[in-house]
């Protein structure tokens, strides 16, 4: 397969602007619908549109079953042992926070302690520092060194016997480093720690297998992985979802309702309360097509070309700094972020846009990785298999130009 | 000048280019020709802080007008910082609390002025008019 072959299912990728043709690098912020999910909305809405799990007619029953289609193929497509630990959220980051008030709030104390990364997104820092206010626990932070990668020698030291919850990141939406889950799950389980991991970019770059990772949760959005927006998973080891008390209280995540008694749903009902985003959740299972399609070797290798040349030619503009350096076992998926010296990030980004590139700029939701490299904000490039060796192209001659405008 | 004589004189003069290019490379050459501010005056009291860029906004009173000196980090933002300050700098609380500061969009630049956190331009603007305003 070519990646001709692929770009026309994403009818935005013909789009012009400012009379240039787009080159779509915020793949890693949002990516674009292929037809398939676009059509599996437009179906829903068009034709069934009425509210799942409850009523017995025709048109809630074909709702109820795209929905729970969609639990199948994500199920399937994490490696999840039942479908029954795959709950669906309104994103990563709603999916993250259910993990801080549900599991967390059953099992921490006054002086426990919850590690973070210093790699992390916000979405994956602040509920838990907000759990640590409530909670009057300790927030501590695994660092990364000069190339972006996790200490991970250091979680030895890091964790205690106080240590509830270890949350790391697959990949930063900054250094894009593959990290390595498996052996940091693996080392927090021989302490006896669970781990909690946001999946929000290694949804897409890797193939996950909540099994093989072990992880007791796997937080991951819909929107970057080609399904559409508002829509988000929770994985979460069944051991966990059947003694953790529900997050919002509502429709369907009850068994029975009195005044003196409430008997809670089972998973993964119970943390799904109020009516679902339905027909946006069930282009899950178009989006899990999709993305099994997109590992086609031949546009895999394709990719991964596309990907070197970006790369290499990133380091070979005089004064750029790339933030986030691969090394055997813990590769750098295509999240590109940088600075230049002399030249304002924003500035970049605006003169960018105004020549068709789309691009992420300042502090990608991430602000102690900024902090840590002592910037104000970066540049990112985020590419997506659909991406062409002529945007990339394209996308360093705009670069050029920007950066000759602003010195 | 007026302050709507300055305003027909800045939309006059944008209306002038074509390309988009050409537009940013403008006010890329305001931005680099605007006084940097004293790095004395860049304090965490005069910093508008946005996600992309940061802003400082210093002002006094000079005979019943507000004059403003600003920077920014970012040299885009700082041109357009550049034509706030030509048509609001030396002139009364009332006159700057009266306008609606639609310029910025009149030339093109609204996209500058997204009601995000994403600059600190946005911040400016009503900071700008809030000191206007408490000096009415």
């Amino acid at each position: 397969m070519k990646v001709t072959d692929i770009r026309k299912d994403f009818p935005v990728l013909d789009r012009k602007l400012y009379g240039k043709d787009l080159v779509y690098f915020d793949n890693a912020a949002t990516s674009q619908r292929p037809q398939s999910v676009i059509d599996e909305w437009n179906r829903i809405t068009a034709q069934s549109n009425a509210n799942i799990h409850r009523a017995v007619h025709t048109l809630s029953q074909e709702c109820t079953d795209a929905y729970e289609d969609a639990r199948n193929a994500v199920k399937d497509f994490i490696n999840a042992p039942s479908r029954e630990e795959v709950i669906f959220t309104s994103g990563a980051t709603a999916s993250i926070n259910l993990v801080a008030y549900c599991y967390v709030e059953a099992f921490v104390n006054e002086g426990d302690e919850i590690i973070v990364t210093e790699a992390e997104h916000h979405s994956n820092i602040v509920p838990w520092y907000m759990l640590c206010q409530r909670k009057k626990a300790v927030l501590k932070v695994l660092p990364v060194d000069d190339e972006g990668q996790l200490k991970t020698e250091l979680l030895d030291t890091l964790i205690t016997g106080r240590t509830r919850l270890l949350c790391v990141t697959h990949i930063s939406n900054v250094l894009g480093i593959v990290n390595p889950i498996k052996d940091i799950v693996a080392k927090a389980h021989s302490l006896n720690v669970p781990v909690l991991v946001d999946g929000a970019q290694g949804i897409v770059h890797s193939v996950v297998d909540v099994q093989d990772l072990d992880c007791d949760f796997y937080a991951f959005s819909g929107h970057k992985m080609y399904a559409a927006t508002g829509t988000g998973v929770l994985y979460g080891k069944k051991k966990w979802l059947e003694v953790m008390p529900p997050f919002l209280g509502g429709g369907e995540m009850i068994e029975t309702v009195s005044f003196e008694d409430i008997k809670f749903a089972a998973p993964p009902m119970r943390y799904e309360a109020g009516t679902q985003n339905f027909a946006s959740s069930a282009t899950l299972k178009q989006a899990c097509e999709y993305c099994n399609l997109l590992r086609d070797n031949e546009l895999t290798h394709d990719f991964e070309q596309i990907c070197l040349s970006m790369e290499n030619r990133l380091k070979n503009i005089e004064g750029l700094k790339l933030y986030g350096i691969g090394r055997p076992g813990r590769p750098k998926a295509p999240v590109y972020s940088f600075t230049i010296d002399g030249v304002h990030h924003e500035d970049l980004a605006i003169l960018l846009d105004k020549m068709g590139v789309a691009v992420r700029s300042g502090q990608m939701c991430a602000e102690p990785v900024m902090t840590r490299f002592g910037v104000t904000g970066m540049l990112r490039a985020s590419l997506a298999p659909y991406n062409t060796q002529e945007e990339v192209d394209a996308f360093f001659k705009a670069l050029e130009r920007a950066v000759a405008m602003l010195r | 000048m007026t302050l709507k004589e300055t305003e027909d004189q800045i939309i006059e003069e944008f209306s002038m280019f074509d390309e988009w290019l050409d537009k940013y490379e403008y006010i890329i050459e305001l931005g680099k020709s605007l006084d940097a501010l004293d790095e004395s005056a860049k304090t965490e009291d005069h910093l508008i802080k946005g996600c992309q860029s940061r802003v400082w906004l210093d002002w006094k009173k000079e005979n019943g007008t507000l004059v403003f000196s600003a920077d920014s980090d970012a040299i885009i933002t700082k041109g357009i910082i550049s034509l706030l300050i030509k048509l609001y700098s030396g002139r009364t609380p009332q006159e700057i609390a009266s306008s609606d500061f639609s310029v910025v969009e009149k030339i093109g630049l609204r996209e500058n002025l997204s009601p995000t956190r994403a600059n600190g331009l946005v911040s400016m603007i009503e900071t700008m008019k809030g000191i206007a305003t408490a000096n009415l």
